[in-house]
């Protein structure tokens, strides 16, 4: 159990940090999808398999409505990132630091909030905080709602462990909806013709 | 019938069927007459007490039950209905003249619904879910489909976001300190996780950076409400945390954390107004001083935060309402906001020149407006406590004041010669004047609003006490 559990964490770790190097939006989905997948096998260490299907079909659904409206918009109505730093090493690099402070803070926080196990605890400190540095790296409304995603399965992964509430599951199921719907707003408010004044 | 299906879902589905009216008149007669309604009945009808006309009995029932956990609104819910449904009306009406209502009414509606729904939900922590859910949908509000969402919205975005899971993590922790009180080290950490979150959600300096990035951005009248909603609802689910846990409402410690956290706000927000050269960015900042005298009211002795909290929602709604309607409309005609672009303008639209700069001096706590009774109590309560508190207190209204001082001082530097040519609108001007009538009416009686104003305390079970 261990070791898969280690290996759902080693997956997370994995995807979130590419989501951070890619730039190809099609991958990057991909990329979530398998994310989601981790989350889950992370979150069935705590809650049942029934339940913790919960976070991979909506995390699928949110992949699924952002791609549909990713999928409409043409490559050259997407604003270019203007700050973004250019080199995959550096992103990697950033990474790296937040893989290295993470690791380090798990068994410190595994003094808090005893009885969560380990890989649990490190797969969710892997997305909060890469997803946080991918927050800090862009001002893309798509990313920006990929960083979002993460940084919130990093914590629905610590929570599953505190709380097992089916309305607390349900409710931040929609949040994580909400969140992809808000995406595809933004996404198609970005591409969308200003309106001509009266 | 039971409260929240009349407060929080029949409100949210009313404005389900307002996202298929796209007539601004009928959208802003329906919403506030909808939300003036639910004002009346709150006001009139207590929850779960029996009232009998004629031969008909009448009774509301507090709670509904949803996947096992409760939505419940308490008898002292009441009052706190009547005014916000009250106040929410005014936003409604006010919508048709800044051409809002097709997006303020019907996701206005749903987004006070999802609030009073946090203040209903019963384990109270799942509030900040609901707050959370107000803010996907606010988010939509400031974008219109028409427009590249701006680096503003996306920041109040993350940082609304971000700000949910600390405080459902600290409130776990937060249970955790009551088992066992002696941890003083979770103690700690639970109160920092929980001060971070509430950072967050109130833009408490630094996080406050997207308030004035959102000012230049998005519709000032959609702001305006968002800017007033938003931090009511999310302190009084602050509050909630102190009525929940006595070892956090009687931590020494918290009182100055508070007094710190609001002058930190009260001086940047007052300075900052002062320096700015746009109206959108100064009613940001002034709204960031709005919540760090909210904070500093909540840090006064426990007899007189609770009711102090309270004294400031009406006034500031009242003048963010005002200032909100006058900066729409000098934004409809200038596109900017810019000093150097609004400069002389007080000489075509007198009225909506005077009710951005009274608002503002109301804010600031101008003598005889609708925020100087409360300032005043507020900074007689803190000079009681420190001089020094009340020294900075001054200090960021006297920034406030500049700030004033400053829009006034451009609205009528008009070029020699010219002429009065007075093109407002009579809607606005209607609206802007009842709005000053009533910031003159609330600065004179203050006393008018206590008795529903007196009730509300007995939300709070412990707090206040």
């Amino acid at each position: 159990m261990t070791i898969t559990a280690w290996i759902a964490a080693g997956l997370v770790l994995a995807t979130s940090a590419g989501l951070l190097v890619s730039r190809d939006w099609r991958l990057e989905l991909g990329l979530l999808g398998l994310q989601y997948v981790g989350v889950f096998w992370l979150t069935n260490q705590h809650w049942p398999i029934s339940m913790a299907a919960i976070k991979l079909v909506t995390g699928w659904m949110a992949i699924a409505t952002l791609g549909m409206t990713r999928l409409n918009i043409k490559e050259e109505n997407i604003d270019r990132e203007k700050f973004w730093p250019q080199g995959w090493f550096f992103r990697l690099f950033a990474a790296g630091i937040v893989f290295i402070i993470m690791i380090t803070s798990a068994p410190r926080v595994e003094d808090i909030i005893p009885g969560i196990g380990l890989p649990v605890i490190s797969g969710s400190l892997f997305l909060l905080g890469l997803g946080t540095l991918h927050l800090g790296m862009t001002a893309q409304p798509f990313r920006v709602i990929l960083g979002l995603l993460t940084v919130l399965s990093g914590f629905e992964i610590l929570y599953a462990a505190l709380e097992s509430s089916v309305l607390v599951a349900a409710m931040l199921s929609v949040v994580n909806l909400g969140l992809a719907l808000v995406g595809a707003y933004l996404l198609t408010a970005q591409t969308a013709e200003p309106e001509e004044s009266a | 019938m039971s409260a929240p299906l009349l407060w929080i879902i029949f409100p949210a589905a009313v404005a389900v069927v307002c996202l298929l009216i796209t007539n601004q008149r009928i959208l802003t007669i329906a919403g506030g007459s909808l939300a003036l309604l639910l004002a009346f009945i709150a006001l009139i009808i207590p929850i779960d007490q029996a009232l009998q006309i004629g031969n008909i009995s009448l009774k509301i029932a507090p709670a509904i039950q949803i996947f096992g956990r409760r939505l419940i609104l308490i008898p002292a819910n009441g009052s706190l209905l009547a005014i916000f449904y009250g106040l929410i009306a005014m936003w409604f009406f006010g919508a048709e003249v800044t051409s809002t209502a097709h997006r303020l009414v019907p996701l206005g509606l749903i987004i006070v619904a999802l609030l009073v729904a946090s203040i209903a939900v019963e384990p109270f922590l799942y509030a900040a879910i609901l707050i959370e859910m107000a803010v996907l949908l606010a988010v939509i509000l400031l974008s219109p489909l028409n427009q590249a969402p701006g680096p503003g919205s996306l920041r109040f975005l993350i940082y609304q976001t971000l700000g949910m899971p600390f405080i459902l993590f600290a409130g776990w922790l937060l249970a955790g300190v009551e088992a066992s009180p002696g941890d003083l080290a979770l103690a700690v950490q639970s109160a920092t996780i929980l001060g971070l979150g509430f950072a967050f959600l109130l833009a408490v300096f630094p996080f406050h950076t997207w308030l004035p990035m959102l000012s230049e951005e998005g519709s000032p009248y959609i702001l305006g409400f968002l800017f007033w909603v938003l931090p009511t609802v999310t302190i009084i689910f602050g509050m909630g945390f102190l009525d929940r846990y006595a070892w956090l409402r009687t931590s020494e410690q918290l009182s100055q954390i508070l007094t710190l956290g609001g002058l930190l706000m009260v001086v940047t927000g007052g300075l900052s107004s002062a320096f700015q050269r746009h109206l959108g960015r100064q009613l940001a900042f002034a709204v960031i001083a709005e919540t760090g005298f909210s904070l500093l009211a909540l840090s006064l002795p426990p007899d007189k935060s609770v009711q102090s909290v309270f004294l400031l929602i009406i006034p500031r709604s009242l003048a963010l309402l005002v200032w909100a309607i006058s900066l729409s409309r000098l934004k409809e005609q200038n596109e900017s906001l810019r000093f150097s672009t609004v400069q002389g303008l007080a000489r075509t639209y007198p009225i909506t020149a005077a009710g951005l700069v009274l608002a503002h001096l109301s804010v600031a706590g101008f003598p005889l407006l609708a925020g100087f009774p409360i300032r005043l109590a507020l900074w007689e309560g803190l000079a009681s406590q420190s001089l020094g508190v009340a020294f900075w207190f001054l200090i960021g209204t006297l920034g406030l004041l500049a700030g004033a001082t400053r829009t006034l001082a451009v609205l009528v530097m008009a070029p020699q010669g010219t002429e009065w040519e007075p093109k407002e609108q009579w809607g606005s001007g209607i609206m802007i004047g009842l709005g000053l009538i009533g910031l003159f009416v609330l600065g004179i009686f203050p006393q008018l609003f206590r008795p529903i104003l007196a009730n509300l305390p007995a939300m709070f079970e412990h707090l206040g006490k």
